[in-house]
């Protein structure tokens, strides 16, 4: 009986979207605070200085950033804007977040060209983001040197080792659950020491997480607030109608 | 003042106005017993106009091009004026079009709106249904994310599973050997111009055969046999004002509950906007689970169940014909659920559970269990149709009241 229905419940609550891919390594929640643009500047300056320069965010522009999160176009000239145009003049700060890396140099070297990564957050989800960027260990079988818990051959290096130190891998033969046994990532030992703690490269995470979710939906605020005035309109308009149609039905019996 | 002198009057003396706002709604007379399920038909016009208004102007900044439709989308999200609302209204409208349109149906089941004198006003309601599906599904390619791309690669060959001719067909609805630049352009020419054109035409036929009729009720009586001495049914009212009025506290409910999609929930948590569509299309890698949205899951469902290719597409198909002959397999007379036999209300209870059970397996990964249980809703499905044509003819109904009740 009880079999059965865990069964039927496996059956009826749908698995949708994120969570399908298997067990990842590490598996911590996150949850992120639209209020703290300090977090979200904290993950601009990591996201320009880190992955901009592989990783395109075409979908997005350089001084919408700024002006969503509170950066004057001046400090992001000075200090986010990495890229120049063919004459080597600096990327206009109105411009779409591009990369310079071109797709055929970018296949050479990694043998697929690195994602957009404007709306990552939103097809890979903060969570599945938040354990990737904190799952690589070194792996000498893997082209670069690393593996990972979350992505498994994955072809990205671990661009952020210099914050976190490297980390090696332990595993163990665990139950599959279907009589067989198959390998999996118990934890993590760090081999050489990056310039953060454990803790603070996994706030820096958080942050850079947090800057992603808002580079996937920048009119996510805006959204929210509108909906609020339109429903308390809404409300109030239901009341109107209500009272209305009360009025034109009391002589229909 | 004679009618003549006004504007009104040198219109009508061209054109029936006066007359067709008289036929349609200030002397059309509906029953006065409607009920919830009533307001769905207004609310379906009423997305429908929405998507439309929703569409022109995302059409004024969309790109029909394989290079640029992705960004093109993501363009209007962002730097697009208001862009967002526009975008994320006619995602959810879709979604909420299937909703209203599949409540609606649902009441016509309940009620044997669809038996006679009222067969052609239920096929053309199943023709719009059917525009629909095609209208939808050619919209979801559109923003060219991976599962418009895969979701349009397995649907559009399904129809490779046809004899002989399968493989020249879905080249010829493709244009090209894949999912490509010209299936995106054309599949908008179809979107944009060729479907809601046919939409509109048959929602006005559908409404004009409504009128024609009259509509049902949750009693099923018919209003007109019972008219009093200026051939107004007893228990008719007009439609307008008594409909529009009511209709509109149904729309302010309507739009407070799809406003709570668009502004608070546009991806429905990946069910109305699904997480894998957010990633550019791309032809050479396949995402691991490719699932349609939800609206088409009960009959991927009943795909997915059979385990022949070909005898798979025939079952989704005839489970959308088995729909257009529901005025034939109930031989009833009675129309309304309310007087009705048990074994019709057991029947109706386990269609509706076979239908939102096929729902849910469809938009989940197949396993072995499940693809058991998605041939049980199956038949269940089916033996709604079969069961009702053997149990109508003889059925032991209640008695009918003369008027309609409350």
């Amino acid at each position: 009986m009880k079999k059965s229905l865990i069964l039927l419940a496996g059956i009826i609550f749908p698995v949708v979207g994120w969570t399908a891919g298997g067990t990842i390594f590490p598996n911590d929640d996150i949850s992120i605070n639209w209020d703290n643009k300090q977090a979200m500047q904290r993950g601009a300056a990591l996201f320009t200085n880190y992955c901009l320069s592989c990783h395109s965010a075409a979908y997005s522009r350089y001084n919408r950033v700024g002006q969503d999160l509170g950066i004057s176009d001046e400090l992001m000239k000075q200090n986010l804007i990495f890229t120049t145009n063919k004459y080597g003049e600096q990327t206009k700060v109105g411009s779409l977040m591009k990369t310079t890396m071109t797709t055929e140099y970018a296949e050479a070297a990694f043998g697929t060209a690195p994602p957009d990564l404007s709306l990552v957050a939103r097809s890979r989800g903060t969570h599945w983001l938040y354990n990737y960027l904190r799952g690589f260990y070194l792996d000498e079988t893997r082209p670069m040197g690393v593996n990972n818990g979350v992505f498994p051959a994955v072809g990205m290096p671990h661009v952020l080792a210099d914050l976190e130190g490297l980390k090696k891998v332990k595993k163990e033969m665990q139950d599959d659950g279907h009589g067989g046994q198959h390998e999996v990532i118990v934890g993590f030992e760090q081999v050489t020491k990056g310039s953060m703690s454990t803790e603070e490269y996994d706030q820096a995470v958080k942050d850079l997480v947090a800057f992603l979710d808002y580079l996937a939906e920048p009119y996510k605020e805006t959204r929210q607030n509108v909906g609020t005035g339109v429903l308390i309109f809404l409300f109030f308009f239901l009341i109107l109608t209500y009272l209305l149609k009360k009025e034109y039905w009391k002589d229909i019996h | 003042m004679s009618k003549d002198n006004n504007l009104l009057g040198w219109i009508d003396a061209r054109f029936p106005l006066s007359k067709m706002w008289e036929d349609h709604l200030s002397k059309y007379y509906a029953p006065k017993n409607f009920n919830f399920w009533y307001f769905f038909g207004s609310l379906a016009l009423l997305v429908l106009v929405l998507q439309i208004v929703t569409g022109i102007f995302l059409t004024m900044q969309y790109k029909p091009d394989g290079a640029t439709a992705f960004a093109s989308v993501e363009y209007i999200m962002r730097d697009v004026d208001w862009g967002w609302l526009l975008r994320y209204m006619h995602s959810t409208g879709a979604s909420a079009f299937f909703i209203v349109v599949y409540l609606h149906m649902f009441r016509g089941l309940m009620y044997g709106s669809y038996q006679k004198p009222r067969e052609l006003l239920w096929l053309f309601g199943m023709l719009i249904f059917l525009a629909l599906m095609a209208e939808a599904f050619m919209g979801y390619l559109l923003p060219w994310g991976q599962m418009s791309y895969w979701g349009a690669q397995v649907i559009i060959s399904l129809f490779g599973a046809i004899p002989v001719i399968g493989d020249d067909i879905t080249l010829w609805i493709r244009g090209d050997f894949v999912i490509s630049d010209a299936t995106l352009n054309r599949f908008f020419a179809l979107h944009v111009i060729a479907v809601p054109l046919i939409l509109v035409m048959l929602v006005v036929m559908h409404v004009l055969a409504l009128h024609e009729v009259g509509s049902n009720n949750p009693d099923g009586v018919e209003i007109k046999k019972n008219k009093d001495e200026n051939g107004i049914p007893l228990d008719g009212i007009p439609f307008h004002p008594y409909y529009s009025v009511k209709d509109i506290v149904g729309v302010v409910v309507f739009l407070i509950l799809f406003s709570i999609v668009v502004f608070f929930m546009p991806e429905m948590n990946g069910y109305f906007l699904e997480h894998a569509n957010f990633e550019p299309a791309n032809p050479f890698k396949t995402p691991p689970h490719i699932a349609p949205v939800w609206y088409f899951t009960p009959f991927y469902a009943i795909l997915r169940a059979v385990p022949d290719k070909l005898m798979g597409v025939i079952g989704m198909f005839s489970a959308i014909i088995v729909l257009f002959l529901l005025p034939w397999f109930d031989r009833g007379k009675v129309h309304s659920i309310r007087y009705r036999s048990t074994a019709f209300k057991g029947l109706l209870v386990m269609f509706v559970i076979s239908f939102v059970a096929l729902g849910y397996l469809g938009a989940i990964p197949a396993t072995e269990t499940r693809t058991w249980f998605a041939r049980l809703f199956t038949l269940g499905y089916f033996s709604y149709f079969f069961g009702l044509w053997f149990i109508s003819k003889n059925e032991n109904t209640k008695p009918v009241p003369e008027r309609v009740t409350s």
